[in-house]
């Protein structure tokens, strides 16, 4: 009883610590290049976090997602660049064309089931790629996109510099975990679930399985494209690589280090590996011995990944303390106070 | 209650379901038994909207359900517990079950966005009709524990809990009884009589024969995909048709 509620007290106060330490990371940071490492984490652990919808909460494994990245990336780079649009009207465009492109690619390859919709989606993320790098006229192929508008700042704020962009990235990340922690909580989360423990029991509980995985999926594009025009606003130059399939396995391990289908899981998975790969980057290519054994022992061990560790450590922990709290309290226990103890 | 027409489905050139016509009533308890492979999985996945028919028709309190998908089917009143259920390992029993209501909720994600009170009211009436289907089938005191902390007999319950919470008129049991010991056998044979008591239609396929003989008020016999007999259990258990199918046969029917 007492560690649950210490436990309801602990977590928003984590929170609140996480968000003042990023909030106060730039004036920690030695130099520009580690907020911008930052930044790209955070980027990136936004497009994880869209992964996290389908693949996390409605189990489908989307191999798509970072191609969705790259639409996002090049319809914001496309329409600064060379249609002469500014900042914002272009993210929102960027979020709409994924969205829509989400929603033709979902409605086909969602009727596919299990693995071959991974292989459907493989074969999806490989042809964006190609469109991409082939498609020149669009997309200037493998020159790329340059000269990419950020947003217009304000005041002494100049979004070209790495901290304002941080902070507007900070922005952004907070909006999508929040969104993301009241939708896992929402009758629509448990649906996403629900379908994600088996279609066949899904719809036997009078869910349409087409809708919702069709919503999760364009939801997690959504996702994509967002991360991915922020990406082309920081970078402000980008090329078909974007939209190569090992960033989409990148995110894969992200996710499954921090823990798939958890709430906090893609933030923790994506900063700690970018943080760990740029204090390997003295290794080189070898930093794959570490990194390889590492995620093996880590699948084995812990499937749901750290913070899918965490919580199941801290229900245990709760389970086992709230018998021995009771019996010592059984001699003054009320019928009132059973009660609040069933509630809590 | 659930009335069956000459249904047929065909697998290829196979007869999984051949001309089966059958009526279940209302507030009884009808079983479906047969030899293994004799259709009565495929039975159950026509009448839930799992598989289209070939040919034939099922009515539900007179409605036409038979090319209906799954899901409308279930919000017609048809629950569903399947020989195995997927559930969330790693998350509390009742929250597994409050999804059990999701049908008769309208929430979507404008809902879930601005957290609207039509959410936060459906929500409650969810998480309450989870608690009151744990409260039925006697598993209260496990509520708070992870799926997978709890016994093979209390998985099965929280899976006719499931079932229970989409305010279903029939259920369909898929082998409720199967792979638990005879006391706990017992147990469900008791929950099963009141959901009967409380108005619900309970339709099982199970191979427990003593169970079935002492529970079932109607039992339909399938074998190779036909129904070869029907009635209370007195009657089958005296058809010759229904002894040679189980002694006959190379399948191992007593299972």
């Amino acid at each position: 009883m007492l560690f649950k509620l210490g436990s309801l007290f602990m977590k928003p106060g984590a929170k609140l610590a996480m968000l003042a330490f990023a909030v106060v990371f730039p004036f920690l940071a030695s130099n520009e290049y580690q907020v911008y490492v930052m930044a790209s984490a955070f980027v990136w652990a936004i497009a994880v976090y869209g992964l996290n919808i389908i693949t996390g909460y409605c189990g489908q494994l989307n191999l798509a997602h970072g191609g969705f990245f790259a639409i996002g990336a090049y319809t914001l780079g496309l329409l600064t660049a060379d249609a002469g649009w500014s900042f914002w009207p272009a993210f929102i465009a960027a979020l709409v064309v994924t969205a829509v492109l989400g929603f033709l690619v979902g409605i086909v390859s969602l009727r596919l089931k299990e693995h071959y919709f991974a292989i459907f989606t493989l074969c999806v993320g490989f042809i964006i790629y190609l469109l991409i790098d082939k498609w020149e006229e669009l997309t200037h192929g493998p020159i790329g996109v340059r000269d990419i508008a950020a947003p217009y700042g304000f005041g002494v704020v100049d979004f070209t510099e790495t901290t304002p962009f941080y902070y507007l990235v900070l922005a952004f990340l907070v909006f999508a975990i929040w969104f993301m922690g009241r939708l896992s909580r929402s009758l629509l989360g448990r649906t996403f679930i629900a379908i994600r423990n088996g279609d066949e029991l899904a719809q036997s509980l009078g869910i349409n399985l087409m809708r919702n995985k069709v919503l999760a999926f364009v939801l997690s594009t959504t996702y994509a494209g967002m991360a991915g025009a922020l990406y082309a606003g920081m970078v402000r130059f980008i090329g078909p690589e974007e939209a190569n399939i090992i960033h989409t396995f990148d995110m894969i391990t992200y996710l499954l280090v921090g823990g798939i289908g958890t709430l906090t899981g893609p933030l923790l998975g994506t900063v700690g590996i970018v943080w760990i790969t740029q204090s390997l980057q003295f290794l080189e290519e070898y930093r794959m011995i570490i990194f390889g054994p590492l995620l093996v022992i880590l699948v084995i061990f812990f499937p749901r990944g750290i913070t899918g560790q965490f919580l199941t450590w801290m229900h245990h922990k709760a389970q086992s303390i709230a018998p021995a709290k009771k019996r010592k309290e059984s001699k003054v226990v009320t019928t009132q106070r059973r009660e609040v103890e069933n509630n809590a | 209650m659930l009335k069956v027409e000459h249904l047929t489905k065909m697998f290829g050139g196979l007869a999984a379901v051949n001309d089966v016509s059958v009526e279940f009533e209302a507030g009884k308890i009808n079983a479906i038994i047969g030899p293994n492979g004799a259709g009565k999985s495929t039975f159950f996945n026509l009448i839930s909207g799992m598989h289209q028919p070939t040919s034939g028709r099922i009515l539900l309190d007179g409605e036409d359900v038979t090319r209906m998908p799954s899901d409308q089917v279930a919000r017609l009143g048809v629950g569903r517990t399947f020989q195995t259920t997927n559930l969330f390992e790693q998350a509390t029993v009742v929250d597994n079950l409050i999804v059990g209501h999701r049908l008769r909720t309208q929430s979507g994600l404008w809902d879930v966005l601005i957290n609207s009170k039509r959410l936060q009211r459906e929500e409650k009436a969810a998480r309450d009709k989870a608690m009151e289907a744990l409260d039925f089938v006697g598993l209260t005191h496990v509520a708070g524990q992870f799926i997978a902390d709890i016994t093979q007999e209390e998985r099965k319950r929280v899976a006719f809990a499931l079932a229970l919470a989409t305010d279903p008129k029939i259920v369909l049991l898929d082998e409720p009884a199967a792979g638990v010991n005879p006391e706990e056998t017992e147990g469900f044979a008791a929950l099963m009589r009141k959901m009967v008591d409380n108005g619900l239609t309970v339709c099982l396929i199970e191979h427990k024969m003593d169970m079935i003989m002492s529970l079932a008020d109607k039992i339909m016999v399938l074998d190779h995909g036909e129904k070869i007999a029907e009635g209370t259990p007195e009657q089958v258990r005296n058809n010759p048709v229904v002894i040679e199918a189980y002694l006959g046969g190379e399948d191992d029917a007593a299972a």
